[in-house]
């Protein structure tokens, strides 16, 4: 079964033939050259594969093509090249928040989700926040300490 | 570079590109002229090859075995041991053996033709357990005894020691597998390049990969060019392991004539991939009248898995760490590396040593406790000293800092309040680890073994490049050498280049691995900077070489494994503290504080990073990631039944450094990727026994485990068995 998908991928009108069963990951990554998105676990568990679906964190992995039908998608790529996802990505850069790599896209999207609805976490909040991405290398704390940098430095743009 | 310490941070040369994802990790790449590829692994631990059926193949199709490795070629892989097979070819030891490879240009095809192999196979009774090792059960496969490499060790004279003794007691401390779960699983790409086969592969080792699989077709190294490709995490576990995919690789690109690629996903990576070795400490302890320890013997068991690969030298650390930061007046060692039908063990950070310092810190709490003293105070009796005579009758070169890390942590953690408020099983304790890690390979290693080049490359427009083999993974190793050579030279650190090695562009530097690439490497380039720089106005290209020089007067007898095994060692002090809920058995951590000596920090940020992701790693280990073998199958298969922490486990760490300068390493820095994982495993261990007043001697200790202790559980203050 194949069939035409329209959704907005990084801010432009996409249309792809594919089977709606695939999974968004795959399409992503295969289809739409999207390399920016990493499979970690295969199985929601990781985080590795988040995006933004409609500026909400989902894992890539989890969502058929099909449910993204006119709907708009945002990779860390894109992200990171707006001016708040700019910020974020120079606060993980500054404070540490980079070891392998591997998580970081994923943690992008899911600092970026949690800021848009939080502008102001505590570090509770923060923990909780990216509580669904899993990093092997940092032990966390230097991912947390940055997502405040990116929060100080921000200041008022975290609450538009 | 305009910054007057080397340790003022500076932001990781890949940071930026790894947060907008542009990083190329392996599976990132194309490749799209290669063939996919399934491995074909053994279904049962331990058997006989009966028959094997393969399905008919489309035009375009392979299945390529043992039997495909040209003449005068060797079925094996060269790790440090040669005896792990490429191939399974009439019998199998483990489950996830690799037994073919079934290449193809359509990866649906593929699947749909791997479920069509059938294997039969004469079954054997597996060993799975040290235990079972030991005793042989199924009938022993390696040598007589199951046993693949043995050593020992002793330092005064244990035997008469223990005739002087008031009372000998004896215990065993236990700990489990550990899975890496580096967050990218392992992905290899063999292409045909110019004539040669070209590896991008997810690496810690491209030297190592050359070596081991170049025997398979009888061809020289230099035949085969191995790329790094950017690695998402290693921890070890992509030290010798690449080997296992590139092996078979380098056979069906040499028998098809086409590039082949081979990723795994995660439930195959973590069923099958070499893992942390389990381990079995038996020690014999003899006192005197007043408590004080008279001898230690100490007897340790690894299990090795199914081929002893790179088991012995994991075995050796282990056998060199196990008196931990103490000095002992008589002390054994005796290492067992046990053959089982598990996937073969082999490096996870810390390479052997994490074992057997969690097994001494937890011995010396339980001989404090039974005589109910503070372990604290117990311990503080036999700290090692400079000039300290070490379990291999070496000595200790450089001065220990104990005591300084010591009273940083008691102040930061309030130590001492705590212990004489938190009653022994009231819910609440902290408890207290030292640890150490000796840097570089072990003994003659680096000289005779790795004997490491490095090379630096001056270009008319002033940019330097480094050039040697050493790995970024995840540690900041691609910002560490850059901002050595910048600050040597005093040029800006964008004018350093340093590229994912390329084994056909670089000098061998040895291995991304034993804590030795900041130690060794960083000072060749420290060397060949300085050498550069009396140089660099006057010439516009030019380039300088250096290479290992081993220190006088610090010798080795690797027969007999006696003298300096380690020049410099990382130092370190970790302090945790836990409550635990009294009807759950749930562990909530509530500080965790320590004090590292790594010499002079190359850069504190990113080591600051690498010490928050040991500790917690090590406390993983210790607590919830408990990786099961039932029979010989591993029982953990993903992330979901696989617990490793989450940001939400533990607290933000207190973490502190002492200045030491290592007077061979690069601004006076040592090695210290290791240390940091070394520790934080006994020091939560330690917080959670006193919390619950029960002793603890196996990790890991889930939550199920800690109800069973509460209930079942032996008394903290009960005296060890007493054989004597």
């Amino acid at each position: 079964m194949i069939k035409d998908i329209d959704f907005i991928l990084n801010g432009k009108k996409v249309t792809i033939k594919v089977n709606p069963l695939s999974r968004l990951l795959d399409v992503l990554r295969d289809n739409l050259n999207c390399k920016d998105v990493k499979e970690g676990c295969s199985e929601g568990e990781c985080g590795a594969c988040s995006v933004l679906l409609d500026d909400r964190i989902v894992t890539s992995c989890l969502i058929p093509i099909g449910a993204v039908q006119n709907h708009e998608i945002k990779t860390s790529n894109y992200v990171t090249s707006t001016e708040k996802g700019k910020i974020i990505a120079e606060a993980f850069a500054d404070g540490g928040a980079v070891q392998c790599g591997f998580c970081i896209p994923g943690m992008i999207i899911a600092a970026y989700d949690l800021l848009s609805r939080n502008s102001n976490p505590t570090e509770e909040e923060i923990r909780l926040g990216i509580s669904g991405n899993i990093c092997r290398c940092t032990g966390y704390d230097l991912i947390v300490s940055s997502i405040r940098l990116a929060v100080e430095r921000g200041g008022d743009i975290w609450k538009k | 570079m305009d910054i007057n310490d080397i340790s003022t941070a500076v932001r990781r040369v890949d940071a930026l590109e790894k947060c907008s994802g542009t990083a190329k990790y392996v599976s990132d790449y194309d490749f799209n002229d290669c063939l996919w590829s399934k491995m074909i692994r053994s279904s049962i631990p331990r058997g006989i090859i009966k028959n094997i059926r393969i399905p008919t193949l489309p035009d375009g199709y392979f299945w390529v075995d043992y039997k495909d490795i040209p003449k005068g070629g060797k079925n094996y892989l060269h790790m440090i041991a040669t005896d792990w097979k490429c191939f399974a070819e009439h019998d199998v030891r483990y489950t996830g053996e690799t037994i073919a490879l079934l290449c193809g240009p359509d990866k649906k095809i593929l699947e749909d033709l791997y479920k069509q192999v059938e294997i039969e196979y004469e079954e054997l009774e597996p060993a799975v357990t040290i235990d079972e090792g030991l005793n042989c059960k199924g009938g022993a496969f390696v040598n007589d005894n199951n046993i693949h490499c043995h050593l020992k060790l002793q330092v005064g004279d244990v035997d008469s020691a223990f005739k002087k003794a008031d009372r000998i007691v004896t215990e065993t401390i236990e700990t489990g597998f550990q899975e890496h779960v580096y967050l990218e699983t392992n992905g290899a790409c063999c292409k045909i390049e110019n004539n040669k086969y070209v590896f991008y592969v997810s690496a810690q080792c491209p030297f190592y990969i050359r070596k081991s699989i170049a025997p398979l077709l009888n061809i020289s190294p230099d035949e085969i060019i191995v790329k790094q490709t950017v690695t998402g995490g290693a921890f070890g576990g992509k030290e010798h392991f690449p080997d296992v995919l590139c092996g078979p690789l380098l056979v069906a690109v040499h028998k098809i004539g086409k590039g082949v690629k081979l990723f795994f996903t995660r439930e195959e990576d973590m069923e099958n991939s070499v893992k942390r070795h389990p381990s079995k400490v038996v020690f014999k302890t003899g006192l005197d009248k007043n408590g004080n320890i008279l001898a230690m013997e100490s007897k340790v068991y690894y299990n090795a898995g199914g081929y002893l690969s790179s088991s012995f030298v994991v075995l050796q650390r282990g056998c060199f760490h196990v008196s931990g930061c103490y000095e002992f007046p008589n002390f054994s060692s005796e290492g067992f590396g046990v053959a089982t039908n598990t996937f073969p063990s082999c490096a996870f950070r810390g390479f052997g040593a994490p074992q057997t310092l969690f097994a001494i810190e937890t011995h010396m709490c339980h001989l404090a406790e039974m005589q109910g003293l503070d372990p604290l105070e117990f311990k503080k009796r036999y700290f090692i000293k400079k000039g300290g005579i070490t379990s291999t009758n070496g000595k200790v070169v450089e001065d220990v800092k104990i005591p300084e890390m010591l009273n940083q942590v008691l102040k930061t953690s309030d130590y001492k309040r705590k212990v004489k408020q938190y009653a022994l099983g009231s819910g609440k304790g902290i408890g207290i680890s030292f640890y150490n890690h000796g840097g570089a390979f072990t003994g003659n290693g680096e000289q005779a073994i790795i004997k490491a080049k490095c090379k630096l490359k001056k270009y008319s427009n002033g940019k330097v490049e480094i050039l040697c083999g050493q790995t970024e993974m995840g540690q900041g190793f691609k910002t560490i050498l850059p901002k050595i050579a910048a600050k040597v030279l005093n040029i800006p650190l964008i004018d350093v280049i340093y590229n994912n090695p390329d084994t056909s562009k670089v000098p061998d530097s040895g291995p991304t691995a034993a804590s030795r690439s900041t130690m060794i490497v960083g000072k060749l380039v420290e060397k060949a900077a300085l050498l550069m720089k009396e140089r660099f106005n006057k010439e516009k290209e030019f380039e300088v070489e250096t290479s290992y020089e081993h220190p006088e007067g610090y010798d080795w007898d690797q027969e007999n494994f006696q003298g300096y095994a380690y020049l410099g060692y990382g130092w370190g002090v970790c302090v945790v503290e836990v409550e635990v809920d009294p009807c759950t058995g749930e562990v909530t951590t509530k500080g965790i504080w320590s004090s590292h000596d790594a010499g002079h920090l190359i850069d504190e940020k990113i080591v600051h990073g690498q010490v928050n992701g040991g500790v917690i790693q090590g406390i993983g280990w210790a607590s919830t990631e408990v990786m099961e073998n039932i029979n010989g199958y591993f029982k953990q298969k993903s992330m979901s039944d696989y617990i490793i922490p989450t940001s939400m486990d533990y607290p933000s760490q207190y973490v502190d450094f002492v200045e030491n300068p290592y007077k061979w390493g690069p601004f006076g820095a040592k090695g210290m990727g290791e240390l940091v994982f070394n520790g934080s495993g006994a020091a939560y261990i330690d917080a959670l026994s006193r919390a619950i007043g029960k002793r603890i001697s196996s990790i890991p200790c889930p939550t199920e485990k800690v109800m069973e202790y509460m209930l079942n559980g032996k008394d903290i203050k009960d005296s060890l068995n007493i054989c004597r």
